[in-house]
């Protein structure tokens, strides 16, 4: 063991220098102000009262609202695609979950892009609706182009971790809960789902932190005008300048990160 | 015994190409322990299967008293199941494993408390209710799975190789609270189990499989003092068995001597197969016995010696508890009932 130990220590160094060292940089930035030299330091709270100002509490507001749908909407479809996978012979499945990823080879730019070809005014679905005669629709810089871009990226972290959980499910259980009278839906209910409750739990965490923090996607489906926390702070750093208040807003949303983390993880611990 | 409770009627079963069970026969009765016995993969657990209704037979029937129920889900029948690995719900502590079944039908609470109380009190396992059920040695699992089942008041008890993941002495004392706990509940138990003596010590009935086809249906005395076959005479305990002719009721020949024996029924002449169990054969002076040979090794097995025999034609296995020397001449004694004649294997 001892002799393994000491194979972490190059990770150690390569996470101090990438992960410790800009989150010490991040929030030396969030507590000072603009133009400080390093020799000059003040601190202030002054980026955090901004953040109080509506707009930008409206903007995390709307950042988790399309959060919470995005995960719920994955949560809703995914579930029922990992379970009819995780019912296939092994080898099948193997391919199966392979199939699930095969979106993910490709750029999320490029996947994104796609979207737009296809949601866009003149796109595929409002050709197609032409062609049927159907007034167009306007599909394009909308909650709905964001959401459907978030669900279709996102949707294999969640496949992922309930597959998992449902095909490493010892198959004798459920006979298990038939013998003894269960129906095939109270089956699901008292013994599958139960059981699949980590693997769900996981991937609500994934997929939500994903989107929660994106920004790619809001910025191209949902045009310009739409924020969400990660493009704030994308334009605080990019187009605004203002690299205190970007940390600011960074941190905060670590920490609640942190703390929706610690929720699910305490969830698990009750179901276990 | 008393009523017929199941019965398969010609059962099939093919998995892709593979026929798994070629024609079942067998009525099992109320408050029966009957064993299914035979070698690994001969088609035990498939039978099993088909009887709880996790598998539907590709031919036959299955009568349930007398209702055909072979398309019947499991979650309808009046059988439940100990599994081969217990199966527990790992997310359900002891007392709520055991009150699945009752709280699916709704059972008033302090009712489902009662009985639950008195499972474990049964198996052995009081006060273990908010116990988590992964943290049980393998022993205690398997209490907890047997009320589980047995608190749903099912008229059969279906268990596959239950004690096949216990230590030998465990084993021992579950074989004998096992037969304790069927005969206090009073309802059938269809055993599975590929160890002739735990089939021979638990059962009232046992039937010998093997390939698919049941080989005997009998006691377990029937089984192994009058087994029908070759193969069932090789699997249930050791023996010595020789080709020969029945000359006719109560005489058979073999090994070029003519022998009285207890058998008959067999037509003249009709080529049978003796058993001589190695525990009937005795040591005696040569000039005391038809048979006689050399001794050619001796192995002390505790109890009794293994004494190998050297004839003209084979080797005959003894156990006795006289010592031989090998290298010494001697004779092969046993009396008429201890040859017992079988039909030859493939014969009929
Ligand atoms: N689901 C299945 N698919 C294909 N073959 C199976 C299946 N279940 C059992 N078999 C085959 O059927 C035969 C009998 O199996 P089984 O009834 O489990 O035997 P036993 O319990 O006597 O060991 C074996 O050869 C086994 O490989
Ligand atoms: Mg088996």
């Amino acid at each position: 063991m001892k002799h393994y130990k000491k194979m972490i220590q190059p990770y150690v160094v390569w996470a101090a220098l990438l992960i410790v060292i800009p989150l010490i940089l991040i929030a030396l930035y969030a507590f000072t102000e603009e133009g400080n030299e390093v020799l000059t330091l003040s601190f202030t709270w002054k980026n955090f009262a901004k953040f109080l100002e509506s707009t930008y509490v409206n903007v995390v507001v709307k950042s988790f609202w399309l959060g919470i749908i995005t995960t719920f909407l994955c949560l809703l479809l995914g579930y029922p695609l990992a379970f009819i996978i995780s019912r296939f012979p092994e080898k099948t499945q193997a391919t199966l979950i392979l199939l699930v990823t095969i979106p993910e080879w490709i750029n999320m730019l490029l996947r994104t892009y796609a979207w737009m070809n296809i949601l866009a005014d003149n796109g595929i679905i409002n050709q197609l609706l032409d062609l049927l005669g159907m007034r167009p629709v306007n599909m394009m810089y909308t909650d709905f182009s964001v959401i459907l871009g978030l669900v279709c990226n996102f949707m294999p972290f969640m496949i992922i971790p309930i597959h998992t959980s449902l095909s490493k499910m010892d198959k004798s259980l459920i006979e298990a809960a038939y013998d003894l009278g269960a129906t095939p839906f109270q089956t699901f209910r008292k013994v599958i789902w139960k059981l699949s409750i980590p693997g769900v739990l996981n991937g609500i965490m994934m997929v939500f932190l994903l989107s929660v923090s994106t920004f790619v996607i809001p910025k191209l489906l949902g045009g310009g005008q739409y924020m969400l926390i990660g493009n704030l702070i994308e334009s605080q750093f990019i187009s605004v300048g203002d690299w205190n208040f970007g940390s600011a807003i960074s941190l905060i949303l670590a920490v609640i990160i942190l703390i929706f983390m610690s929720l699910m993880k305490r969830m698990d611990k009750q179901e276990e | 015994m008393s009523n017929k409770l199941i019965e398969l009627k010609d059962l099939t079963k093919n998995f892709d190409d593979q026929q798994v069970l070629r024609g079942i026969n067998l009525d099992i009765y109320e408050n029966e322990f009957l064993t299914l016995l035979g070698p690994s993969g001969c088609g035990k657990t498939t039978t099993l299967r088909i009887i709880a209704g996790f598998e539907e037979p590709s031919s036959g029937e299955v009568l349930f008293n007398g209702i055909e129920i072979s398309k019947l889900p499991p979650y309808k029948r009046e059988i439940n199941t100990v599994f081969q690995k217990y199966a527990l719900f790992p997310h359900l502590n002891v007392a709520d494993n055991i009150a699945f079944g009752l709280n699916l039908k709704k059972v008033d609470k302090s009712v489902i408390a009662q009985k639950v109380e008195r499972m474990l009190k049964m198996v052995g396992l009081e006060g273990f209710e908010k116990r988590d059920v992964t943290l049980l040695s393998g022993g205690q699992q398997q209490r907890v799975a047997i009320a589980r089942a047995l608190v749903n008041e099912p008229k059969v008890l279906l268990l596959d190789e239950p004690l096949g993941a216990l230590d030998a002495k465990i084993r021992k004392q579950m074989q004998f609270e096992l037969k304790k706990i069927q005969q206090e509940v009073g309802i059938t138990f269809i055993y599975v189990t590929h160890d002739q003596e735990e089939a021979l010590t638990m059962s009232d009935t046992v039937v010998v499989m093997n390939n698919g086809e049941i080989q005997q249906i009998g006691s377990p005395i029937d089984i192994y003092n009058e087994p029908e076959n070759r193969f069932v005479a090789n699997f249930i305990g050791e023996s010595n068995i020789i080709e020969g002719v029945m000359v006719k009721d109560f005489l058979v020949e073999f090994d070029g001597f003519r022998f009285e024996c207890v058998d008959k029924g067999f037509e003249e002449m009709e080529e049978i197969e003796v058993v001589l169990r190695p525990e009937d054969l005795d040591i005696v002076a040569p000039e005391d016995a038809k048979l006689t040979g050399v001794v050619q090794n001796t192995t002390f097995k505790g109890v009794h010696y293994e004494i190998l025999v050297k004839t003209d034609l084979r080797i005959y296995k003894v156990q006795t508890t006289d010592y031989a020397e090998p290298g010494r001449k001697v004779g092969l004694s046993f009396e008429p009932e201890d040859v017992h004649v079988m039909y030859k294997m493939g014969a009929y």
